[in-house]
């Protein structure tokens, strides 16, 4: 659906809200709200075409704390309101913003319907693994094993990995990206924004508070180039301090491989393809994680299809084509009736 | 031998039964479609069971269509004067429900033993003394079908889906019918299956010509047509007629109709119709389940829809916190409640009036929304058209309800011409204006502003927190709360202001005023009718405005001496009119059958108390 473009050129100061930002000190919200801010003024939209759709948590205040029509709504549904909002103007920006409570528990409905369908919405997922507003209870990404206020004896429950879940839901557009690197959330999030369809970007947020580390294994300084793999579409997945480790593919599995040992070329590296409609691959980058893997990081998948919204737009003017019933009169008085006189 | 007499009657009850399958409902929609077009006033009502194929021969299986016709048709009518039954089944879980003295028409070929003990019956009823007091007529429905259709039809499961004709043609001559409708029903229904028309309609002329040349009937019956005002009629069921007014709303307002809805029982009709009319802009989304039915439709709002939810009981339930977000942040809403029998799963295809304290309550916090109560089939269109005028004008919730009995049955209807209709107007807040806040407003009626995401120069966020009082950024200031509770309330207070006053039929001072709401209202009337025909001092009123309630309320209360209020619960709106009224005295009728009232135990009642 075509958005109108701003005429005039627009910088982060017309989207900055005259709000006190309330997050914590410290909390990584306040880099994602730097990077939104950033991010907005280059998609070019007139700034009264976004529209910013939340439910209940800490990231769910997102919506005062930038100048667009916004709506802070209850927890779990933001999903649900922002497809309202997409389905009555599709000439609107929709972004969502969520936490891993908010998206993945108690509205967890929600999340995979909206990706199923391909709604045309933009979603952030701040992950925390924790909750933070009702002070540090665990999460459905909160790992196994893990003391908080909720699991005085350590988590027993499995969580969930959000790439795997919104990839399962026949996602077409994932992403990854940390608080504190803002150059590449910046351009995961332009990235997003160009992809028509339902596109969620888990962003590994830290919550200094409650669960100060929340990603530590592969956002610390001394790990991260070890652990993080940046993927870029067409290019070998290649990582490491180095630049000397990478993916390939054997047999059914990924393996981490060192160029130059064991007669490992460049050439043997996997190259990324975000593209594909088989959801194989991305998957299973998807799923990759320390000590035996890096992290996968960018866009994992961008698979085009058609959205929810150009299908229903497709068939409201389809409708009208030839319509008999072309208003209210018409239809009351259709089919049978008879005159009494 | 033929008929001879005919006899005349002012209205008459007929209801077809049988196993879920024996297009019972097909049957009873062909015989009130005729009726109306013959110029009879109509009301129906179907009846079916929860399964959607039960076990054959069953009572559980058992499907029944109900239809009243006569000279002014208040509801789907008490007793059935005229019962056809199409297996032992239906004749056990329907006698109760013919008249005595009344015809029952039984498919006498299947009373066999085994039908019978399924039945739950000892001994074959045809023969003992079950049906001493109805007029029976055994006819051979099944061994004449399979007959007629011998030649179409080698295949008995072919010839036995044409049995409902025969039946519906023996009401036909019994009513003195003409067959026109039926036969262009089938001929455009099955237009693609010239077999099967020709099939069903030997099959219907069988059963005429079985009722004329048997004479089982020493008479036919003439029911008197209909003295209604000038205009084009159509039958019209409850959740059809909910759902155009919800159109015709949209269109008023020049704005697209979003519906969000999850399928449930009985409000899904509502869900299907509007899906269908993409050409009239409607904007349809079958959510994944209720919540996200209503949120979607609050997103909608936001956005500048005319947004709508529709649904039963159980979804009201869900719905809670979601309706208390667009009462917080102001948003006009259509809420349908479909009334089924309740709490919980309770009797889905069957009707109540017990979501009323839920619609009125049933949410955290102070949290009011505007309730408006539909009455009958045919005004399901009128309320939701003002359930739309309401949320739209007063940027509010509306909870529109109306039960089973009115969304799944019929009556004629009086169409309507929309530059009849008022206009809407909702308060949509000027591009640009410096003055915007989102919660600024009107002095009068505390309504604020509708600023649409795309309009240049009105941002600004909305939600579930508390808002400070004009400028709309989050407040937690106590003195704020409490303001901001106020205006909620006195805007839903000040709806008052726009609405009629109550009306009353019968003496401004009659000993006794019979009140209900919503869905009674026809069985009500007929019976305070009667009553007032027999010279007794009764009165009635039904309100359809809830909340708020219409400003004369109390004027008109206070002048009786007696007053009843009827209710299918256990007394919700009386205790609702007790905390309004305080000093009133108010008896009570209450029943939760999943049933109608019936004329006749209103009668009953309304005397005993004027007796008293």
């Amino acid at each position: 659906m075509a958005i109108e473009h701003s005429k005039v050129e627009l910088t982060r100061a017309d989207f900055a809200s005259d709000q006190m930002v309330k997050w914590c000190p410290g909390c990584g919200d306040h880099s994602i709200l730097a990077s939104v801010l950033n991010v907005f003024p280059k998609i070019g939209y007139k700034k009264e075409n976004f529209c910013v759709v939340s439910g209940i948590g800490c990231s769910s205040r997102f919506p005062y704390y930038v100048n667009t029509y916004g709506f802070h709504s209850i927890h779990g549904r933001a999903a649900a309101i922002a497809t309202g909002v997409k389905i009555a103007n599709p000439h609107l920006s929709v972004w969502i913003n969520s936490g891993d409570g908010d998206a993945t528990a108690i509205g967890g409905n929600h999340f995979i319907h909206v990706i199923r369908r391909n709604m045309d919405v933009n979603y952030i997922l701040f992950n925390n693994r924790i909750y933070g507003l009702t002070k540090g209870q665990y999460s459905p990404t909160t790992k196994q094993g893990q003391i908080t206020k909720t699991s005085p004896f350590g988590v027993i429950d499995y969580p969930f990995n959000p790439g795997e879940l919104v990839i399962g839901a026949r996602g077409t557009f994932f992403a990854r990206a940390i608080d504190n690197q803002p150059q590449q959330l910046q351009e995961v999030c332009m990235h997003m924004a160009s992809h028509d369809g339902a596109a969620v970007v888990e962003v590994l947020q830290n919550c200094v508070i409650f669960n100060d580390g929340a990603h530590k294994e592969v956002t610390d300084k001394e790990v991260r180039d070890d652990r993080q793999l940046w993927l870029k579409h067409g290019k070998p997945m290649i990582f490491g301090k180095n630049k000397d480790k990478g993916i390939v593919l054997r047999g059914t599995r990924l393996e981490v491989v060192t160029i130059g040992e064991n007669g490992i070329t460049e050439k043997d590296i996997l190259v990324h393809d975000e593209t594909t409609e088989n959801t194989g691959i991305h998957m299973m980058l998807a799923q990759m994680r320390p000590p035996h893997f890096p992290m996968a990081f960018g866009v994992i998948r961008a698979y085009k299809q058609p959205t929810y919204n150009q299908l229903f737009e497709k068939q409201m003017e389809e409708a009208k084509v030839n319509a008999k019933i072309k208003c209210v009169d018409d239809l009351l008085n259709s089919g049978e009736t008879w005159e009494v006189k | 031998m033929t008929a001879k007499d005919v006899i005349k009657r002012e209205d008459v009850v007929i209801k077809f039964v049988g196993d879920s399958g024996d297009g019972m409902q097909l049957t009873g929609t062909l015989f009130s479609d005729t009726s109306a077009l013959d110029g009879n006033d109509i009301a129906t009502f179907p009846d079916y069971p929860a399964e959607i194929r039960a076990p054959h021969n069953t009572v559980a299986g058992v499907s029944g269509f109900q239809v009243h016709i006569g000279k002014k048709i208040y509801s789907s009518g008490d007793k059935a004067d005229v019962l056809v039954a199409m297996n032992p089944a239906s004749l056990k879980a329907n006698l109760k429900w013919a008249k005595k003295g009344g015809v029952i028409i039984v498919d006498a070929d299947t009373f066999d033993e085994e039908a019978i003990e399924k039945a739950g019956y000892t001994s074959n009823p045809l023969d003992d003394d079950t049906l001493s007091s109805y007029k029976v007529i055994r006819a051979p429905i099944t061994s004449f079908t399979i007959e007629t259709v011998k030649d179409i039809f080698t295949d008995r499961k072919s010839a036995l889906k044409c049995r409902n004709m025969f039946a519906l043609g023996m009401i036909f001559y019994i009513f003195g019918k003409t067959l026109d409708h039926t036969d262009a029903y089938l001929e455009k229904k099955f237009a693609k299956k010239p077999e099967v028309v020709q099939a069903n309609k030997s099959v219907v002329r069988a059963g005429y010509n079985f009722c004329e040349n048997t004479g089982v009937m020493e008479s036919q019956m003439l029911v008197q047509q209909a003295q209604m005002p000038k205009g084009k009629y159509r039958n019209i069921t409850g959740n059809i007629a909910t759902a155009w007014g919800l159109l015709a709303a949209a269109e008023k307002a020049g704005l697209p109709l979003f519906l969000g809805s999850y399928p449930i029982t009985p409000a899904t009709d509502i869900l299907v119709e509007l899906a269908k009319h993409k050409s009239l802009g409607a904007r349809v989304f079958q959510a994944e389940d209720e919540i996200a039915g209503i949120c979607s439709a609050i997103g909608a709002s936001f956005a500048g829809a005319m947004a709508c939810t529709s649904t039963s009981g159980p979804g009201l339930s869900l719905k809670s916190e979601a309706i208390g977000l667009a009462v917080m942040t102001e948003l006009p809403l259509v809420i349908v409640d479909v009334q089924r029998g309740g709490p919980s799963t309770g009797l889905p295809t069957k009707t109540e009036q017990a979501d009323l304290v839920q619609a009125l309550f049933g949410r955290n916090g102070e949290a009011p929304c505007i309730v408006l109560a539909a009455s009958s089939s045919a005004n399901c269109f009128n309320w939701a058209f003002e359930a739309g005028r309401l949320a739209l004008e007063t940027m509010t919730p509306v909870i529109l309800l109306t039960d089973g009995y009115l969304g799944n049955g019929s009556q004629l209807f009086r169409i309507p011409k929309m530059a009849d209709l008022p206009k809407i107007n909702p308060p949509f807040a000027k591009p640009n204006d410096p003055d915007y806040a989102p919660y600024n407003r009107d002095p009068e009626t505390f309504v604020r502003q509708w600023a649409l995401p795309g309009m240049d120069g009105l941002r600004h966020r909305i939600g579930g927190l508390e808002k400070l009082s004009g400028k709309g950024s989050v407040s937690t200031d106590s003195a704020n709360h409490q303001q901001m509770v106020e205006y909620r309330k006195k805007k839903v207070e000040k709806v008052a202001d726009r609405i009629p006053e109550q009306t009353i039929e019968g003496d401004k001072d009659a000993d006794l005023l019979v009140v209900g709401w919503g869905g009674t209202e026809g069985a009500l009337r007929c019976a305070v009718q009667e009553l007032q025909a027999e010279g007794k001092s009764v009165a009635f009123t039904q309100f359809n405005y809830i909340m708020p309630l219409p400003k004369n309320t109390g004027d008109i209360l206070r002048r009786h001496k007696k007053i009843v209020v009827c209710e299918l619960n256990m007394g919700q709106f009386v205790n609702y009119l007790r905390m309004n009224f305080e000093g009133l005295s108010f008896r009570q009728y209450n029943k939760v059958q999943g049933l109608p009232f019936e004329v006749s135990e209103l009668k009953e009642v309304f005397n005993k108390i004027l007796g008293e």
